[in-house]
């Protein structure tokens, strides 16, 4: 048996920390990623250069420094416009980033332009015929959407998606930078105490491909549903 | 008014595509149980035409008017467009559409695709919706098929079920582009009877097709289209029987 000095319970509420950042991180990406999509494929200029300037930084940027810049720097942005509240109108406000919403946010921002062009590609794969079907039959625009858009895109969506996933969940490793006890640092301090780093990371190592190969079957599960009526057109 | 409004009236379209001029300014009146075919070669505008009738092409100039009621426009940056979204929808709700390409959701059983628009925009019950949907599968030969996807279906099959999906939306106007113009020849006949049949029980239908002899049996008005205008209209027996226009004459003989 392995012996966990007693990390254990303090492993589990970090493998915890380590799947909320995660799937939290994720809604925010496909909120981001579908309002990019729509930006990008936009008729409006601004849209459309909001939409790239957003995947173009992110997509070029590392991800640990995105994370420290908005960390540390966002700390000291808020706290410049708290400042200026006080001074010119007396309110005293106070706003302390907190870490766990500093790593959602900033990986939900990462993940949502990647995410973007995952979207916007599967978009475009929608035969144009299916959306003017609906149209012709009185749909106005958001009930195309719902109906016949989102459901056709999101087949094309799902391998892309299930692929953002998995990266995105490695991600996640990166908030012990900014000093949240995910997993990681846990294992990470458990191995400087105990001197076995073998035996903590292996652990990580073993619940990080857990996790993968649980959302592998429900990908596969939601590809299943969502290529309801196309087996027999490919 | 006590007479009731005439289902469709477009008056004066043109359309430009960049600096082509495709329709030239294009009228039609359809009267309730009226069958009018437009026929005309491949780039006559008569696709694009029919296609301005329910707005998926935005006419330039024009009017239309459906069941008395005319459908505003603004201009914009884009050129013009329609006025009241909101409007259209509801419209576009009373003009149903054939494609030639059949177009049922994919993602949807034959049922569903029925099913859909009088659910979600006619706001019909579910349950009076199946029904209905059950009648006009019987209608069409398609009972078997109400839980097949498109996918699993013939190019016959899509097409009949694609005309029940239109008569599901109790339509004013049927709107047909190229119903079999995709479909394998031994297919067509299926398709043409069912519309025939729509004919006979009074539907207002519009259709372009390349079926000479069927729009010569079935259609009450013919309009011949050459380069986005009206060369020569009428009933299927002067247009057929003797056109006036050399080009239309050259147009009908056979080509071998």
């Amino acid at each position: 048996m392995i012996d966990l000095h007693g990390y254990g319970p303090r492993l589990a509420e970090g493998a915890l920390i380590t799947i909320e950042l995660a799937v939290l991180s994720l809604v925010l990406a496909i909120v981001l990623g579908l309002a990019t999509a729509s930006a990008k494929m936009s008729r409006n200029w601004l849209a459309h250069r909001i939409g790239t300037l957003y995947t173009t930084i992110i997509r070029g940027v590392p991800d640990l420094v995105l994370m420290m810049l908005l960390f540390f720097g966002g700390q000291i942005g808020i706290n410049m416009v708290t400042d200026q509240l006080y001074e010119r109108f007396g309110w005293d406000v106070f706003i302390n980033v907190n870490e766990f919403v500093a790593g959602v946010v900033t990986i939900g921002l990462i993940f949502g332009a990647y995410m973007g062009e995952t979207f916007r590609g599967a978009f475009l794969a929608v035969d144009s015929g299916q959306i003017e079907a609906g149209r012709a039959y009185g749909m106005n625009h958001w009930l195309v959407f719902r109906r016949i858009r989102f459901p056709q895109m999101m087949r094309h969506a799902i391998p892309g998606l299930s692929n953002n996933w998995m990266v995105l969940l490695k991600t996640t490793a990166l908030v012990s930078v900014i000093g949240l006890t995910d997993m990681v640092r846990v294992a990470a301090e458990a191995s400087k105490a105990t001197r076995e780093p073998f035996t903590f990371m292996i652990i990580v190592a073993a619940v990080y491909l857990l996790i993968a190969t649980a959302s592998e079957w429900g990908f596969a599960r939601l590809q299943k549903r969502y290529d309801v009526g196309y087996r027999e057109a490919d | 008014m006590a007479d009731t409004p005439i289902p469709l009236e477009v008056r004066d379209i043109t359309k430009r595509f960049g600096d082509t001029e495709v329709l030239k300014g294009l009228s039609l009146k359809a009267h309730k149980g009226d069958v009018i075919t437009l026929i005309g070669a491949s780039g006559s505008g008569k696709s694009t035409f029919l296609r301005c009738m329910n707005l998926l092409e935005q006419p330039d100039e024009g009017d239309l008017i459906v069941h008395g009621e005319e459908i505003r426009f603004k201009k914009t940056r884009h050129g013009r467009e329609p006025a009241d979204w909101k409007q259209v929808v509801r419209m576009r709700a009373k003009l149903s559409m054939v494609f030639q390409n059949f177009n049922l959701w994919a993602h949807m059983t034959l049922l569903e695709n029925i099913i859909e628009a009088p659910v979600h925009v006619l706001g019909k019950p579910k349950k009076e919706a199946v029904e209905h949907a059950r009648a006009l599968l019987e209608r069409v030969g398609l009972t078997e098929r109400a839980d097949a996807y498109p996918a699993q279906m013939s190019g016959g099959q899509q097409q009949r079920g694609a005309i029940a999906r239109a008569l599901a939306m109790d339509p004013e106007v049927m709107l047909f582009d190229e119903p079999t113009s995709a479909l394998d020849p031994e297919l067509v006949g299926d398709v043409l009877k069912v519309m025939r049949d729509l004919a006979e029980e009074g539907r207002t239908m519009i259709l372009v097709t390349h079926e000479m002899a069927f729009a010569r049996d079935v259609s009450s008005q013919v309009i011949y289209l050459h380069q986005g205008v009206i060369e020569e209209y009428g009933p299927p027996e002067a247009v057929f029987g003797s056109p006036r226009s050399e080009r239309l004459k050259q147009f009908l003989a056979p080509k071998h």
